[in-house]
């Protein structure tokens, strides 16, 4: 009750809809093509290191690094590179990507041997070469995250296995089928980063990983497992840190600045198989399903392979109206399903014609849904009066900015009126009206 | 997999079931027992009169909006919850032509006017009943008796006649008593209003705050608690009206002195005041404090500091 008085953040409950959470991981065969953009990350694109008919192998850099925030990217075949050229992402952005016919062989590049990680400098050096990125779908370099200004003021490392939204079950899998990977990853950060405590967050609605962590880490007081609600977005890594330790990441702040680091479960096990293997991240799990979907699975694909190789492995429908990068909430609807599955994925959704239709909005009955749903504790619709009238102080004034865009304010809407769209648009106008014209 | 044309919009791709329909089904429902208990003691009238007040709503809501080449938005059912509230505050004798003109102030002066649904400064069903219990004085306290009971109270409501809440609880309960059609019987109030919290309506702040503060202000001034808060108007405002989402404040912290400040005002006039019922004016007052309301009980954002 007097949590409700300062902010009710109530977020909202979504349907689950798990039905793939007991599917062990399947393997795709090889698809004839992967497309491998330059740009599978948040920061500055890669350059391609390959040209056309260069023979590659399983783990061959293609793309090198283009700055400090960037990652690598890698070939997940061996095979010939067919052509370096332009190609539509999903989001509609258009990058240059290289393309690369496999020869079925999927011979590994012998470059690829396990790290030497002896400090915080060869991790960050390991965690590169690796080109891991943020998997639970932001893609922001895992070295940058894992090189905070100030090292000793971090204490606490979060896993996040939350996976609240719906549908998705690939971090649930993670845990289940990865998870010796996943406490090596978690225990190379915890060491090289001097970090005292973990805390492992993951919703109650995965009872079987839940069990399988508490009995993991039973002995070893610096790890937690935090069983959470299962309520959307428990996994927004604000909520999260707040719910792991009580603390408030300012506005405008980082993580790091209340002494707190959060990896996505699937980012830390990939860490802990790239330091036994030597093998950069080539390969993601994605989690099919939807109603326009056969049958649903968890398949495990190479990155680059076209989302519509994937469908068909999974028996998608005829009347397939719309495709999602990632769950309902927050993924992004796919223009061309020629376009390539990319690291930060973990899945795809395919709806038939009635899911895939929008509601008809009508005018805003002021319930006031939006305000105590809102897991940032912002007031969507007094944000979207502000933003109808041009005020952008008070858009500043409401911190428009704190939004994070996780549709829990649309969904709840009786209106079906489209709030979160209103809230991106007016974080927009703010941002522009602060740094004087430029967005 | 083909090549063919999707659908691409921006997300959330998924929506929750309840809708502004749904919601205003549910108030509807939630309002039956007391119309049923309204027609049970005051004879069927109170039929007529709530069947006439909801068709002049609705048809005033078409007839606007066709007139100025709007959408014609009956199918949200709002119109339907206006003509509901406003022929329960309603004498069960009131001459159908004065019904109609409430009907007219409610939809078109206070709802349409000001924008439609969502841009009404005041409830409109309350805004209709006080411009007729100001303009129609005389037939608006003209109240039936209850058709069943001979023992009942004369012309006055029970908050007029002052007498003991005590001695007439089951009257208040049952609602054998005088008053406007959908006021009298508590039980089928409360059990309305209580259905609309469970099924996750309305918020239970404004209710449980108003009645609180209703209840604390009559113990400490010495009236009968029983009395001030099962007759009169109030538990018809505090779970049907006072709960209207346009017109009340949108945070928990909002609702609770939002509702608090309804019970204070609501007292001082009936104890103070020469009314004998104070919760119309009260509303009406506090509808227009909301903007200012929201103001002061904005939540606070997390991380709402700004990092050094």
């Amino acid at each position: 009750m007097l949590s409700k008085w300062k902010r009710s953040a109530l977020g909202a409950n979504v349907p689950h809809d798990k039905s793939t959470a007991n599917m062990a991981t399947v393997t795709m065969p090889l698809p004839e093509k992967i497309i491998l953009p330059m740009q599978q990350h948040i920061g500055a694109p890669c350059t391609p290191t390959v040209k056309k008919g260069d023979a590659v192998l399983v783990g061959t850099v293609v793309g090198a690094a283009g700055g400090f925030v960037s990652a690598a990217i890698h070939s997940g075949v061996s095979g010939t590179v067919e052509a370096v050229d332009t190609v539509l992402m999903s989001n509609g952005r258009k990058v240059p990507a290289v393309i690369i016919r496999p020869d079925g062989r999927q011979t590994p590049d012998p470059a690829c041997v396990p790290p030497q990680v002896t400090d915080h400098k060869s991790l960050i050096a390991a965690v590169q070469a690796c080109g891991l990125v943020g998997l639970g779908g932001a893609g922001f370099p895992s070295a940058v995250k894992l090189s905070p200004k100030d090292l000793s003021a971090i204490d606490t490392l979060v896993i996040n296995g939350a996976e609240c939204e719906p549908y998705i079950t690939s971090d649930n899998r993670e845990f289940l089928e990865c998870s010796e990977s996943l406490m090596r990853g978690i225990a190379a950060v915890k060491q090289h980063l001097g970090i005292q405590r973990v805390v492992i967050g993951l919703e109650r609605n995965k009872p079987e990983a839940i069990d399988l962590m508490f009995s993991l880490v039973k002995n070893d007081a610096d790890y937690t497992v935090l069983p959470l609600a299962s309520r959307y977005p428990q996994g927004a890594e604000k909520m999260l840190i707040e719910k792991a330790t009580g603390r408030e990441v300012p506005r405008g702040g980082l993580p790091s600045d209340v002494g707190v680091i959060v990896m996505n479960v699937t980012t830390a096990s990939t860490l802990g198989k790239y330091l036994t293997t030597g093998m950069p991240l080539v390969k993601k799990r994605l989690t099919v399903d939807g109603d326009a979907i056969g049958s649903p699975k968890n398949v495990e694909v190479i990155i680059g392979t076209p989302i519509a190789d994937v469908l068909d492995f999974c028996g998608v429908k005829d009347d397939v109206s719309k495709i999602l990068m990632g769950g309902p909430m927050m993924g992004t609807a796919v223009v061309d399903p020629a376009a390539p599955v990319i690291k930060q994925n973990n899945a795809l959704v395919a709806f038939g014609p009635q899911l895939a239709s929008l509601p008809a909005p009508g005018a805003c009955i002021r319930c006031g849904s939006c305000i105590n749903a809102c897991p940032m504790g912002l007031s969507p619709v007094e944000i979207a009066g502000a933003f109808n009238r041009c005020d952008t102080d008070a858009l500043d004034a409401l911190m428009v900015d704190l939004c994070i865009g996780c549709g829990t304010c649309s969904f709840v809407c009786p209106a079906k009126r489209p709030v979160t769209q209103t809230m991106n648009l007016a974080k927009g106008a703010m941002m522009k009206a602060k740094n004087g014209g430029k967005k | 997999m083909e090549a063919k044309k999707l659908i691409v919009s921006a997300s959330p791709h998924i929506h929750a079931r309840t809708t502004t329909r749904g919601i205003m089904l549910n108030v509807c429902a939630a309002l039956l027992p007391a119309i049923l208990a309204g027609t049970l003691v005051f004879g069927a009238r109170v039929l007529l009169v709530t069947g006439v007040t909801v068709a002049a709503c609705v048809g005033f809501e078409a007839l606007y909006c066709v007139l100025m080449k709007k959408p014609v938005p009956v199918g949200d059912f709002s119109a339907v919850v206006t003509g509901l509230i406003l022929a329960m505050n309603l004498p069960a004798t009131i001459p159908l032509w004065i019904a109609i003109i409430g009907a007219f102030v409610a939809i078109v002066v206070a709802k349409q006017l000001f924008g439609g649904l969502g841009f009404n400064f005041a409830n409109p069903a309350l805004l209709g009943r006080i411009v007729l219990s100001v303009g129609f004085a005389g037939r608006m306290t003209a109240y039936a008796f209850p058709a069943t009971d001979v023992d009942a109270l004369a012309s006055a409501t029970p908050l007029a006649a002052g007498v003991r809440g005590l001695d007439i609880l089951p009257k208040l309960l049952v609602g054998a008593h005088g008053g406007v059609i959908g006021e009298t019987c508590a039980l089928a109030l409360i059990l309305g209003g209580v259905y609309l919290i469970v099924s996750g309506i309305i918020s239970a702040a404004i209710p449980v705050s108003y009645l609180g503060t209703v209840a604390l202000l009559s113990l400490v001034l010495g009236q009968d608690v029983l009395l001030q808060l099962l007759s009169g108007g109030l538990l018809l405002g505090a779970f049907f009206m006072a709960t209207d989402y346009v017109t009340s404040p949108f945070t928990f912290k909002g609702r609770v002195v939002y509702g608090a400040c309804l019970g204070v005002i609501t007292c001082l006039i009936r104890f103070f005041g020469n009314m004998a019922e104070g919760v119309s004016f009260a509303l009406l007052l506090m509808n227009l404090m909301v903007p200012y309301i929201n103001d002061l009980t904005r939540q606070k954002p997390l991380g709402g500091v700004r990092s050094k």
